[in-house]
């Protein structure tokens, strides 16, 4: 229900705005359901919905099917990733690559297969697909750098964290495009952006940003905010409150 | 049924915790272990951060240990002396824990080392007790008189400033004791135990004390050693989660004062029996997780 207001509403802003830009380029607009995603103690992951309009030069629609990418990414951080050999018997990590940006939640939406949507040149250059994440390891071995590479894409897939829907942005009438983009609850916060590409042989004609703020709220967030501003005070609190849970309980079970 | 966790970032599903807290409060009451040896490798294996798992399950301990110390102290069973010498060591030894934690970090080892740990303490540990407790068992069925426990242990008996532990009937050095305590709290920092499975048995075997006051002085050390790595950890790390601790301590807090009653009714010497197989079967599961080929070649390590 919600969706089709939506498309609504963007049909009619679209016929108000489009004819009055003559000789334009193709401009995308966008929006997302949530541009602020409050994480509180029922929190269990969260859809976002991202959508939009391509806004044609002159309203003339193409027959063919527009290429889109949405890509939604966290905070990128560096992390080393370590890597188990068996050593006299036992699992032990052995060797590691260190990672400067990996981004904490990457997830690409594309409406046609990657490879075949856009060029190698402009994915490295706009990290669209898991293969162009430009992850700047630090290491010289070609090899090695390949290996580590897999295996973090491999373990954040399986988290939830990094992913790839190839062909899943559904479009309408070739104008208007919805991504459905799904975040885990163990989805790190901080600045996101969702990011819509518009690709025309293998090649970025048009872009848009949206930002998205994730952060805890409430109870959560208040937890979280005393224990990294005063760390004291917290595990004060945290000794008293489990003493007194404690004694309580001795208090209230009954004793023979 | 999902909650959550504002320290660890995810959501659990909070019966899971409430019902592990309990089984180890029970655990807690009847042996006078802290159960972290439980509590930390299970709560990693539910997927919580192992640096949120060590933290908050020292917390939990402090809980779920307070209603077992203050039953055992209406009885009579705590060492007020003993404890407090064994309290000074443990919160030095956190001191020194939280230094080599970091170390071990750095190298990368940190996982592995605490597993290693785990199954070389608990090893030797529960096989001792196992042994003791077997041979209790036999005796006692001969009908023959059980054996003293009280250890000469001519290491401990040469140590200087010898003074007199009234309720654990020793007269022995503070040294010995006070470097026990360092040990053990050296443990709580790193692997987020309360270090009962040590300190019982050390009590027993090495120092000598008497039977009725190890639980309950082993219980009274706990709660303020896991009280100082709690404070701690969220001064250095902010790894303790209130919302998980708490969770813990609500099964916890129950399950030890059943645990307590359940232990009144059992012999002593079936007790150390209970304990020594479930310390061994926690060292097999961690060896064979050592040893066998891992789900995940591949590890995260977050920023540093």
């Amino acid at each position: 229900m919600r969706a089709a207001a939506l498309v609504a509403g963007l049909l009619a802003l679209l016929l108000a705005v489009a004819p009055s830009h003559a000789a334009a380029p193709v401009r995308l607009i966008t929006d997302i359901s949530q541009n602020r995603i409050d994480i509180v103690y029922t929190f269990k992951g969260a859809e976002l919905l991202v959508f939009g309009a391509i806004q044609y030069p002159r309203g003339s629609v193409p027959d063919e099917r527009p290429g889109l990418a949405v890509v939604v990414r966290g905070p990128a951080e560096p992390i080393t990733l370590r890597k188990k050999a068996r050593v006299a018997g036992i699992w032990i990590n052995t060797d590691s690559v260190r990672f400067e940006s990996a981004p904490g939640f990457y997830a690409v939406a594309t409406s046609a297969p990657i490879h075949s949507l856009v060029d190698e040149r402009n994915a490295s250059i706009w990290e669209i697909g898991l293969d162009y994440l430009q992850l700047s390891p630090t290491s010289s071995d070609a090899a090695r750098i390949g290996e580590f590479t897999r295996g973090l894409i491999d373990l954040r897939r399986r988290s939830g964290l990094w992913s790839e829907q190839e062909g899943r942005i559904g479009l309408t009438q070739n104008i208007l495009y919805q991504a459905r983009i799904t975040l885990p609850s163990a989805v790190p916060v901080g600045a996101y952006a969702a990011e819509i590409y518009l690709i025309r042989h293998g090649k970025i004609i048009a872009r848009a940003t949206t930002p998205i703020t994730i952060g805890k709220s409430g109870f959560e967030r208040w937890v979280y905010v005393a224990a990294q501003t005063n760390g004291l005070a917290y595990g004060l609190v945290a000794v008293t409150l489990a003493l007194l849970a404690g004694w309580l309980a001795g208090l209230i079970v009954p004793r023979k | 049924m999902t909650l959550y966790l504002p320290i660890a970032e995810l959501s659990v599903n909070w019966l899971v915790i409430v019902a592990l807290g309990g089984l180890v409060g029970f655990l807690s009451g009847m042996f006078g272990v802290g159960g972290g040896f439980l509590t930390t490798p299970l709560l990693i294996f539910y997927g919580i951060p192992p640096a949120v798992a060590v933290a908050s399950s020292a917390t939990q301990i402090t809980g779920a240990s307070v209603s077992g110390a203050l039953a055992y102290w209406r009885r009579g069973g705590v060492d007020l002396k003993m404890g407090g010498v064994l309290v000074a060591g443990g919160i030095v030894g956190a001191g020194l824990g939280s230094v080599v934690f970091r170390w071990l970090q750095e190298l990368g080892q940190i996982d592995v080392a605490i597993n290693l740990v785990y199954v070389v303490l608990l090893g030797t540990v529960g096989g001792l007790m196992l042994r003791e407790a077997v041979r209790t068992l036999r005796r006692t069925a001969r009908g023959a008189r059980p054996a003293r426990l009280h250890a000469h242990n001519p290491v401990i008996a040469a140590l200087p400033w010898k003074t007199r532990f009234y309720k654990a009937g020793l007269y022995i050095s503070p040294l010995a004791p006070l470097l026990l305590g360092a040990v053990v709290g050296m443990l709580t920092v790193i692997m987020g135990v309360g270090g009962g499975f040590i300190l019982v048995p050390a009590m027993i075997y090495l120092l000598g004390m008497s039977a009725n006051s190890v639980v309950g002085t082993s219980l009274f050390q706990i709660v303020f050693v896991t009280a100082a790595t709690t404070i701690l950890h969220s001064v250095e790390s902010q790894t303790v989660d209130i919302v998980l601790a708490g969770l813990l301590l609500v099964g916890g807090v129950i399950g030890a004062q059943l645990g307590v009653r359940a232990a009144q009714r059992l012999a002593p010497a079936k007790l150390r029996l209970g304990l020594a197989l479930l310390v061994l079967g926690v060292a097999v599961r961690l060896a064979v997780g050592l040893a066998l080929t891992p789900a995940e070649l591949f590890s995260v390590f977050g920023p540093a």
